[in-house]
């Protein structure tokens, strides 16, 4: 089983997230996560899927999606030549007035901001890969997490190099 | 063309543009503004008792004319109505314009009176649909529905209109192409995956061609006829492919799969290479899938490119129209001078196979067993006649035992199996091609769910041939049930209801009993002449079961036999 991104193109259009995450529903694909956006001409949004299946599920999931009318691109991005983040919140437990100083301290070792700092609880929002979510989450374990909410990923390739 | 008119006149016009001569369907509240302006066009309107007739029509219609059929059906029920006709169309890949009506813009999303979400249902059954929200929208989305049904591999379009937007009034304009960045129906023919593919059939001891539906579909009957020529090489086919090849010809073995013929599916699985063209490797036809592709190298021709792969591993894939990539085959072949003797082991072994069997697989006794009625239905009908047929035993009994002589002459709901398309799929075909007879091979569970297209088929002047093989039962369901439900009859029995004769004449149309061969015979040549709609009913004996049989989840080899 691999882990895959798809980036899709579509146009900027009311129904078609809709028809795209319906297209894995009936064809017995699974979307681990999903994230939608505008892109740089607005007549188009991009969609990027990331999803778990064997090499030949994931070539079919390409083939249906490229096959979708709305679709206008549908590119698999190479994992390891692709800047991939995610954004997530975790609204952590302060049980005593150190963690607050804590949570501080590892937020800031993750590169990560903190809001509504408050006597119970403090907000964690941080961009990362899901990689580094899981470390930082398996960390904030021990304070306890309240609720915690996430994007999906979006990814962009790195441009190939010039020869 | 500018001009300021209602959204609704602006669909007939853009359906004229299209070349749109008749529509299959029924009236209501949300699309009475389009059929105002349907009274007022040149286009005739075919009034069904049920809109999964219209639907059927539109399928049958377009699937012979090889353009999209057009079906119309008010919001809500209507729509709905429809859907099993959508969704069939969409299996078999038959091209089709479907247009509702919907609850007028603001209205929707508010649980108004007769109103569905008919585009959230239709989603996965069609190849595209669209809800124009203004009547500017409309000529060009009738356009683009009509391209996108018609190129690439066919399939079903959708366009629920609310009636607001059939009577708002606009200013239009008709485009002549549009453009699509997200469609791209053809491909160039790949040159270097057919020379591979040449030189695998080549190298290879037993190769065999598998025709599916898609050499149908783009009417490429001369080329596969050409290449298999050239090449002695055996044709079978898929069920949907039945009649891309002469079934008399030489080469012929007819079609694989759970009800294939035994010579055919003995083969295929004695086969080292398969050319395979348009088809999508269903379950119903190869079996298992692992099974099938065992020791065997397959060579896939198909305009759809996400089929290469989908079910079976290909050693070479050809994407692009088949017509196309097969007469660039031929071309090479030609030009290699390529030709292949028919004295070569394994054709000596596939006629063989295929004698002994013709010869020695076991038929219903009796005088009216299916293979008897449906040959003496062969020896009568015209070879340029068309065939559907129903969902069920009689279907593959057609498949068995109604050659197709003429390619391009037999349809059938392969995909879905819908009961109750053959008998409007008829009709819409006799309104594509009324110089042809056009005959339904229909059983009577089938027919009954859709024998009210009667009135359509005697009211409208489409006369059709009803084949009625009557069993008095769900007769399929039955086999089933006494093959591997020890015999636990349940929920088959149809009795003999209704009276098939008078039912037909209670419609207006001719109703004929036959009982014997010659019966049958005088029944046939009496439909042939007849002015309307004929319905044959045919008993047979209700305990004949379709043979050979590959059950569900084996593979061809384990091929039940008549014992």
């Amino acid at each position: 089983m691999v882990w895959a991104i798809l980036s899709i193109k579509v146009e900027n259009k009311p129904g078609i997230l809709f028809k795209v995450t319906h297209l894995f529903r009936s064809r017995n694909f699974n979307i681990d996560s999903i994230s939608v956006g505008v892109t740089e001409d607005k007549k188009y949004s991009r969609m990027t899927i990331t999803t778990i299946g064997d090499e030949k599920q994931i070539t079919q999931i390409v083939k249906q999606l490229d096959k979708m009318i709305d679709t206008i691109e549908v590119r698999r991005l190479d994992v390891n030549n692709s800047v991939y983040r995610e954004l997530v919140m975790f609204k952590i437990k302060v049980s005593k007035p150190e963690d607050s100083m804590e949570i501080n301290k590892l937020a800031s070792a993750y590169s990560a901001k903190t809001h509504d700092a408050k006597k119970e609880s403090i907000i964690v929002e941080m961009t990362a890969t899901p990689h580094q979510i899981s470390a930082f989450e398996e960390l904030a374990k021990k304070f306890g997490i309240k609720e915690m909410a996430r994007t999906g990923i979006t990814a962009l390739e790195r441009e190939e190099h010039e020869h | 063309m500018n001009d300021n008119m209602i959204g609704a006149r602006a669909l007939m016009l853009a359906l004229e543009k299209e070349g749109v001569k008749e529509v299959f369907g029924l009236p209501g509240g949300a699309n009475l503004p389009m059929y105002d302006e349907l009274y007022k066009s040149n286009i005739r309107h075919i009034l069904v008792r049920h809109e999964q007739s219209a639907a059927h029509m539109a399928d049958g219609f377009g699937r012979v004319s090889r353009k999209p059929g057009v079906c119309f059906a008010t919001s809500g029920p209507g729509a709905t109505n429809l859907l099993t006709g959508i969704a069939t169309a969409q299996a078999d890949s038959a091209p089709m314009v479907a247009v509702t009506g919907q609850v007028p813009v603001k209205m929707i999303g508010k649980d108004a009176f007769q109103e569905s979400d008919i585009i959230g249902m239709a989603n996965p059954a069609v190849k595209y649909s669209y809800q124009p929200r203004t009547p500017e929208e409309i000529p060009e989305i009738v356009k683009k529905g009509f391209y996108i049904a018609e190129t690439g591999r066919p399939g079903p379009v959708l366009l629920d209109i609310p009636k607001d937007v059939q009577q708002n009034e606009g200013k239009f304009t008709f485009p002549d192409e549009v453009r699509m960045p997200g469609y791209h129906p053809w491909t160039d023919p790949d040159i270097p995956s057919i020379e591979k593919a040449i030189q695998l059939l080549l190298t290879s001891e037993k190769p065999i061609i598998l025709a599916g539906g898609g050499v149908i579909i783009s009417s490429a009957f001369a080329e596969l006829q050409s290449i298999a020529e050239m090449l002695m090489i055996p044709v079978v086919t898929t069920f949907k492919g039945k009649g891309a090849f002469p079934e008399n010809h030489p080469l012929s073995l007819g079609p694989i799969g759970m009800h294939g013929h035994a010579e055919a599916n003995k083969l295929m699985t004695e086969a080292d290479c398969v050319l395979a063209i348009g088809t999508r490797f269903s379950d119903r036809s190869v079996g298992t899938f692992e099974e099938f592709e065992r020791n065997l190298k397959i060579i896939h021709m198909d305009v759809d490119p996400a089929e290469i792969g989908k079910n079976q591993t290909t050693s070479v894939a050809v994407v692009g129209d088949v017509q196309a990539s097969l007469r660039i085959m031929v071309k090479m072949l030609i030009k290699k001078a390529m030709k292949k003797s028919d004295d070569n082991p394994w054709l000596m072994h596939v006629n063989e196979v295929k004698d002994y069997w013709r010869e020695n697989l076991k038929l219903h006794p009796g005088e009216m067993g299916a293979a008897k009625i449906l040959r003496k239905l062969r020896e009568v009908l015209p070879k340029q006649s068309i065939v559907t047929t129903e969902v069920g035993q009689h279907q593959m009994w057609a498949s068995l035992f109604y050659d197709v002589i003429q390619p391009g002459t037999f349809f059938s709901s392969t995909g879905l199996g819908t009961m109750g398309w053959g008998f409007p799929a008829a009709i819409g075909a006799k309104a594509a091609r009324p110089d042809v007879p056009v005959v339904d091979i229909a059983g009577d569970g089938s027919f009954n769910m859709t024998e009210n297209s009667l009135a359509t088929s005697v009211l409208e002047d489409l006369p059709v041939i009803v084949f009625l093989i009557n069993n008095f039962s769900l007769g399929m369901v039955a086999q089933w049930q006494r093959t591997f439900y020890e015999k636990r009859m349940i929920g088959i029995d149809l009795k003999n209801c209704p009276d098939y004769v008078k039912l037909a004449e209670s419609y207006g149309a001719q109703g004929i009993r036959a009982q014997s061969m010659d019966e049958l015979e005088k029944a046939i040549k009496s439909g042939l002449n007849s002015d309307v709609a004929t319905v044959i009913d045919i008993p047979i004996d209700p305990e004949e079961d379709v043979l050979p049989f590959v059950a569900p989840g084996t593979s061809l080899k384990d091929m039940i036999l008549p014992s």
